[in-house]
């Protein structure tokens, strides 16, 4: 399978390497067509988002107005924080000049005049390798002023990029067109949409890293050769991230649709020791894990995740073997959505530090059979009940895992309801009993 | 304790403004040039951050409470970041961070008295196909064990 992404080509990072392989010959070939036939072009290709939504890419860039004055903006999100999730540092190391060529294209789809790449602040190593292409980049007069001269046409944009500074929730578009600002990363409510009230209020497109990346080929191979790789309904090749219990864990470029177990088992060498393996989350701490049990025929596209109930999310297979301790895995990640919840909604920020404390309650081996039901409603009183997806972040993994692997969670904890006070009532209105069926008893 | 920026770095914080149409907007930037100067975010450091971009005090405070990055407090001079959210947990993330404590003889969070190292706990770094992890100051340490951890620190003079 030809990758597109990460080639086996020595040095691509380099921009001689890269034009010599025909880089930055998408660009001219944008130019000479009109920005609605660029859109069109990315629409028909079926590109879908890579940073968790799979949302279709040209669709987005059609959201942006057209007539209006105001000046409009990129952004590229290479925030990158998702436990299990990798990916984009490969793309600043091994293939920058794609996303940078990818980024002018989609200005020139946008006519955004300014596009920032958004990095998270602990890739100081990629920043500056990111930063060492832009500047060739400018240097050989393909980015900014210059860009006139040397493709034709009328169109120029700068390209920054800005440096985060440790929060996995400015990976959410809203709060990282704030901490652009100069703000807090705190998520926006929406209506109004990026795209009519963006970057200081102005039409604003936000895109993956690995999304962009992808554009250049789009363009220069034609939609129809791009939506023919992988699962028609979300083509391409997507760059998998596998981690935890297997033999050569990485980065992987393979087709959407590759069988999860042919990525474990080829790709990632399979599991030390020939264990079975326990539990799989497939797309990144947040999305809902699977059964070890049930891997057989699952293929790792958005559609098709979707039909065994979970999802694509960045591509971060995360691989536990039989001997995982799943009780002290689920309350590790419920201590990174505590950390990492930005306050704003109280079941978020309050929520989150609930499941943590009861997961470490029942880790400790002081659980009680109550506490998962417990567990399970604290999850459905945050999800869908805040301003951005990280409350539902956090409670996915709770409740499927608990839903999922109910038989090991049940052996964690005791059957007995332990009550160290006197009224028995005023305690259990604590746990997930309804109060009514109580009263009763 | 007063505060100034060197002239260089005023040239780097301007060249910064430059990217971005409002000053505020570089503050973030303006921060991690302070804090590679000064070591860590003083009242001072944020008052004269204030002065410079002509934004309110408490919008660079805000900032700098906000992100994990920015530190309020002295590091020692080698700060030692050790992952243990899940990718790294399964592959012996703890171990590194209990080795790490033990061998520099601190709690996470703490600065050894010659002011040379300090521990933080930190979440997911990216790392996961190259797990466990630490990061020493800005530089990753990939693929670790035991053994090639305790040779690190050592190394660090």
């Amino acid at each position: 399978m030809e990758k597109i992404l990460l080639p086996e080509i020595p040095n691509l990072h380099q921009i001689d390497v890269y034009m010599q392989n025909s880089g930055y010959e998408a660009v001219k070939k944008a130019f000479a067509k009109t920005p609605d036939e660029i859109i069109d072009e990315v629409k028909k290709s079926g590109l879908r988002g890579r940073g968790g939504a799979a949302f279709s890419a040209g669709l987005k860039w059609s959201f942006m107005p057209k007539t209006t004055d105001k000046p409009k903006y990129l952004c590229i999100n290479g925030d990158e924080s998702e436990p299990g999730s990798f990916k984009d540092r490969q793309v600043f190391e091994f293939n920058p000049h794609a996303l940078i060529e990818g980024i002018l294209i989609a200005c020139y789809a946008i006519q955004a005049k300014v596009a920032y790449i958004y990095i998270r602040g602990e890739y100081h190593k990629w920043i500056k390798l990111m930063q060492k292409a832009l500047d060739d980049a400018y240097e050989k007069g393909f980015v900014g002023e210059k860009m006139k001269e040397n493709f034709g046409g009328n169109f120029s944009c700068e390209i920054y990029i800005h440096k985060g500074a440790g929060a996995y929730i400015c990976g959410e578009e809203s709060a990282l067109m704030n901490s652009i600002e100069g703000k807090r990363g705190y998520p926006r409510v929406k209506p109004p949409f990026p795209a009519q009230f963006g970057l200081w209020g102005n039409p604003t497109t936000i895109n993956n890293v690995e999304t962009i990346a992808n554009v250049p080929y789009i363009i220069k191979n034609g939609w129809e050769w791009f939506s023919k790789i992988g699962e028609p309904k979300h083509p391409g090749t997507l760059l998998f991230g596998i981690s935890g219990h297997v033999n050569k864990p990485g980065v992987y470029e393979a087709p959407s649709g590759t069988l999860l177990t042919d990525l474990i088992y080829n790709y990632a060498g399979g599991v030390p020791g020939n264990k079975k393996i326990k539990c799989v989350i497939p797309g990144g701490s947040s999305m809902p894990p699977l059964r070890g049990d049930s891997l057989e025929g699952v293929k790792m596209d958005a559609e098709s995740l979707k039909a065994v109930g979970s999802a694509i999310g960045t591509g971060g297979v995360m691989v536990m073997d039989e001997d995982t301790d799943l009780i002290r895995v689920l309350a590790r990640i419920a201590k990174f959505y505590h950390h990492e919840s930005c306050g704003q909604c109280t079941p978020c920020r309050e929520g989150t530090g609930w499941l943590e404390k009861v997961l470490n309650r029942i880790a400790r081996g002081n659980g009680t059979s109550t506490d998962l039901d417990l567990l399970i409603t604290i999850a459905n009183n945050i999800e869908g009940n805040t301003i951005c997806a990280l409350g539902d972040a956090a409670a996915w993994p709770v409740k499927f895992m608990i839903e999922r692997f109910r038989d090991e969670f049940e052996k964690a904890v005791k059957d007995e309801v332990v009550i160290p006070v006197k009224n028995k009532v005023h305690a259990l209105r604590h746990t997930a009993i309804p109060l009514g069926e109580l009263k009763k008893q | 304790m007063e505060f100034k920026f060197t002239r260089e770095n005023l040239q780097k914080i301007e060249a910064l403004r430059k990217k971005y149409p409002t000053s505020k907007a570089a503050v973030m930037g303006t921060l991690y040039i302070a804090q590679e100067q000064n070591g860590y975010i003083t009242n001072e450091v944020m008052q004269e951050i204030a002065n410079i971009l002509e934004i309110d005090v408490v919008d660079v405070l805000t900032v700098v409470t906000f992100y994990t990055m920015y530190f309020t407090k002295p590091v020692g001079k080698y700060h030692v970041q050790v992952c243990t959210n899940v990718s790294c947990m399964l592959r012996g993330g703890y171990e590194i961070l209990d080795e790490t404590i033990k061998k520099l003889g601190i709690q996470i969070n703490e600065v050894t008295a010659d002011n040379k190292f300090s521990i933080e706990e930190v979440e997911c770094m990216g790392s996961c196909g190259t797990a466990p992890m630490i990061a020493i100051n800005e530089d990753f340490h990939e693929n670790l064990t035991k053994e090639k951890l305790v040779e690190i620190l050592d190394s660090l003079k």
